[in-house]
C-alpha cells in the first residue's frame, strides 16, 4: 500500500492532471457534483455526489452518427472518437458497482462502442465511505463501503490517504506518483471503523430472498402495486439520479446543415417511452412504475445470474417528491423481517 | 474503429408497389454496391430509418431466398410511415439489422403442416416464411394460409396470393374479408371464425400476426379445436429504438422482444406477464 499525508493532496491532483483529465466531487451550491479538476477544486467530503457516476460511461446526452443528407441522397458520418485515458477520483463503492452492472448490458454482444471506448479509458480510484447515512443500503446487494472495488481502493484516515492497487491500470496509475510506503494498519483501522458502523445503520439487512426468476409472475401480480404506485407522479426523478438506469431514447436533430442522431436518458416512468401508433402496453403509472422495480428486482437477476440492478445509494430514497422508494418496495413485496 | 450496431448501412429504394391504399412494398439494396444489405432468418426484422424523420423497426417481409434484395411491407400510420409512402425510387434510408430471433425454419416447424394466419398488415412477417417454405418445398408437409383483411383492396400481396401462392401444390389459400363487397365472391366474415369454420387438424403447427384482437380470438378457436400451446407461435411488435436488448422498452417480463424476440411460442408466452 501507499500513502500520503491529505495536505499533499492537491500536489497529487495537480501532477495527475498534468497526463490525465482528472475528475472529482467538488461541492457546489447544488450538493457535491463530479467535476474536472483544477487548480483550487478540492475534494468533496460529502457523502456522495447529487447525480451518480454513470455519466462518465453513460452520458446524458451523445452523438451517435451524424447525416448529410441532399435531395435523395444520404451520407453517414462516423463521429465517434477514441477518446483519451481519464482518472474519476473519489467513487464510492456504490457506484463503483454500477459500472460492473452496466457493463452486463452496454458489453454484452453486440458491444455498444461508444460505452466500451469510454470504459477502456478510465482508471477508477475509489474512495471507502467513512461514515455511510442512514439512506445506505449497499450492505443488502453485497457491497462494500468499507473496501470498494475499482482500479485503486483510498481510504481517509488521521490525516493520511492510503492507497491500494487493484489493477495494472491501477498500479501504472500510483507507480510515477510521490507517494510513501505503508498504511496497511491504518487502512485496516478504517475499514474496521466503517464496517461498525454500516452494521448499525437501519436498511442493511433487506428481506430479498424471494426476489428470484421463478417468482416473476407472482411479483407481477401481486396486487401491492396499485397502493404503491398509488402516489407516484411519474417524474422520473429516480430513473435520473439511479447509477443503474440506463434506459435510453435515441433522436435527431436537424443542425440546419445536416441530422445529428443523438442518444439521451429516458425514463420507463413516463407514458410516450412505450407509446406506439396504435396502442401503448404501459398506459397506467401502476404498469409503468411496475416496470421500473420488476426490472431491478426481478427480471435483471432472471438474466444476470440474480444479480439486483441496484447498489443501494440512497439516491431515489432522498429525492422522490412523494417519499416512495425501492426500500418500501422490497420491504412490502419482499416481507418485513422482524427488527433484530 | 470496431463496428458499431447502431451505425446503420445506407440502402437505397428500387421498387415501390402499391398493396392497399395504406400499404405499400419497398424493395431496398445496398446504396454502396446495389447487392442485398445483409442476410436475414425469416421472420427477423430491421430498424429503417430517414434520419431527420425517425427510425423504426419492421419486418423483412421478403425471403431470404431472395438473394438479390430485400423488402418491407410497410402501413402508413405514423410520422416515419407517412413520410416513407411518399419516398420516390431512389431515395435512400438507412437500415440496420438484422434484429430479433426469426421462425424455426430450420427447427420445429420442419416436416410439420403449417397453418399460417394472418390479419391485415400482419400477412408482411408471414410472407418471408411462407415464401421460404414453398422455397423449400420438400422440407415441411401442407401449407394452409387462412388470410383476411377489411375488404379485397385491404389484402396484401394480393397479386402474388392469386398467382402464385393459390397455383402451388400442397398450399391452400384461405381468403376473407370483413364485409361483403360485389366483385368479391369468395368468404366473407372475420378471421377467427372462419379458422374455426375450416376445423383444421389440431396436429398442425399454427403461426398468427395479426392485430391484437384477431390473435385474441384466434388463439382462444385453435386452444378449443385442440391445439397444444406449443404448436402456436407468433410475432410480437412493441415501440423499439436500439434494437439489441439496450434501451429498456420492449420487453415482456426479462424477454426483449427484439433480442430474444420477436416470435415466441404461445407456452412461452403464457410463463410472461400478459403486457402485450
Amino acid at each position: 500500500m501507499k500513502k500520503i499525508s491529505l495536505e499533499k493532496l492537491n500536489a497529487l491532483f495537480a501532477e495527475i492532471a498534468e497526463t490525465k483529465a482528472l475528475y472529482l466531487p467538488v461541492d457546489t451550491e447544488t450538493g457535491a457534483q463530479y467535476q474536472k479538476w483544477e487548480e483550487g477544486k478540492t475534494l468533496s467530503s460529502a457523502l456522495n455526489t447529487v447525480r451518480s457516476a454513470k455519466d462518465f460511461f453513460f452520458p446524458q446526452t451523445e452523438s451517435l452518427v451524424h447525416f448529410k443528407v441532399e435531395g435523395k441522397k444520404i451520407e453517414i458520418m462516423d463521429v465517434r472518437d477514441e477518446g483519451a485515458p481519464f482518472v474519476i477520483f473519489g467513487v464510492r463503492g456504490c457506484d463503483v458497482k454500477s459500472f460492473e452492472l452496466l457493463d452486463r448490458v452496454f458489453l454484452q454482444d453486440p458491444v455498444d462502442t461508444y460505452y466500451q471506448n469510454r470504459r477502456n479509458n478510465a482508471i477508477i480510484v475509489s474512495l471507502a465511505c467513512s461514515e455511510p447515512e442512514e439512506t445506505c443500503f449497499c450492505h443488502s446487494f453485497g457491497i462494500s463501503a468499507a473496501d470498494p472495488a475499482g482500479d485503486v481502493t483510498a481510504w481517509i484516515k488521521d490525516g493520511e490517504i492510503i492507497f491500494r492497487a487493484n489493477t495494472e491500470k491501477g498500479e501504472q496509475l500510483l507507480a510515477p506518483l510521490p507517494l510513501e510506503e505503508g498504511g496497511e494498519a491504518k487502512a485496516e483501522e478504517a475499514r474496521s471503523e466503517i464496517e461498525a458502523i454500516t452494521k448499525k445503520l437501519p436498511l442493511q439487512n433487506l428481506p430479498l430472498e424471494k426476489f428470484k426468476a421463478e417468482n416473476l409472475m407472482d411479483f407481477f401480480n401481486d396486487p401491492k402495486w396499485a397502493s404503491l404506485s398509488q402516489s407516484c407522479l411519474g417524474c422520473g426523478t429516480c430513473t435520473f439520479v439511479c447509477p443503474t438506469c440506463h434506459c435510453f431514447d435515441i433522436r435527431d436533430f436537424d443542425t440546419g446543415h445536416g441530422v445529428q442522431r443523438f442518444r439521451c436518458w429516458d425514463s420507463c416512468m413516463y407514458r410516450d417511452f412505450s407509446q406506439m401508433a396504435a396502442a401503448n402496453p404501459r398506459l397506467s403509472q401502476l404498469e409503468r412504475f411496475r416496470q421500473r422495480f420488476m426490472h431491478k428486482l426481478v427480471y435483471y437477476p432472471a438474466n444476470h445470474e440474480g444479480r439486483f440492478l441496484c447498489v443501494g445509494c440512497g439516491r431515489c430514497l432522498s429525492r422522490c417528491p412523494i417519499s416512495m422508494d425501492i426500500v418500501k418496495v422490497i420491504k412490502e413485496l419482499g416481507g418485513e423481517r422482524d427488527a433484530k | 474503429m470496431q463496428n458499431e450496431a447502431l451505425i446503420p448501412y445506407l440502402g437505397v429504394v428500387t421498387d415501390i408497389r402499391v398493396d392497399t391504399p395504406d400499404v405499400k412494398t419497398f424493395r431496398v439494396v445496398s446504396a454502396a454496391d446495389g447487392q442485398k444489405l445483409f442476410e436475414h432468418i425469416p421472420g427477423q426484422c430491421a430498424m429503417v430509418s430517414i434520419p431527420g424523420v425517425g427510425e423504426a423497426m419492421f419486418s423483412i417481409t421478403s425471403s431470404p431466398t431472395n438473394r438479390e434484395y430485400m423488402e418491407f411491407s410497410i402501413k402508413k400510420c405514423g410520422c416515419l410511415t407517412s413520410w416513407l409512402h411518399q419516398m420516390e425510387v431512389g431515395q435512400y434510408v438507412t437500415v440496420r439489422g438484422p434484429y430479433g430471433n426469426g421462425f424455426p425454419v430450420e427447427g420445429a416447424f420442419k416436416g410439420k403442416d403449417l397453418l399460417f394466419v394472418a390479419g391485415g398488415i400482419g400477412l408482411a412477417p408471414l410472407r418471408s416464411v411462407i415464401n421460404y417454405c414453398r422455397h423449400y418445398r420438400e422440407n415441411y408437409g401442407t401449407i394452409d394460409i387462412v388470410y383476411g383483411s377489411r375488404s379485397m383492396e385491404d389484402l396484401v400481396d394480393y397479386q402474388e396470393i392469386l398467382e402464385e401462392w393459390s397455383k402451388e401444390e400442397g398450399v391452400n389459400v384461405h381468403l376473407t374479408i370483413d364485409r361483403e363487397q360485389p366483385e368479391w365472391n369468395g368468404h366473407v366474415g372475420f378471421v377467427p371464425n372462419f379458422v374455426t369454420e375450416l376445423a383444421f387438424e389440431p396436429t398442425k403447427t399454427a403461426i398468427l400476426c395479426g392485430p391484437p384482437i384477431m390473435i385474441k380470438f384466434t388463439l382462444a378457436g385453435l386452444e378449443q379445436m385442440g391445439f397444444p400451446k406449443s404448436q402456436i407461435f407468433t410475432t410480437l411488435e412493441f415501440r423499439m429504438k436500439c434494437g439489441i436488448g439496450k434501451c429498456g422498452r420492449c420487453n415482456i417480463g426479462n424477454q426483449y422482444i427484439c433480442k430474444d424476440g420477436p416470435v415466441f411460442r404461445l407456452d412461452q408466452l403464457a410463463e410472461l406477464p400478459d403486457e402485450y
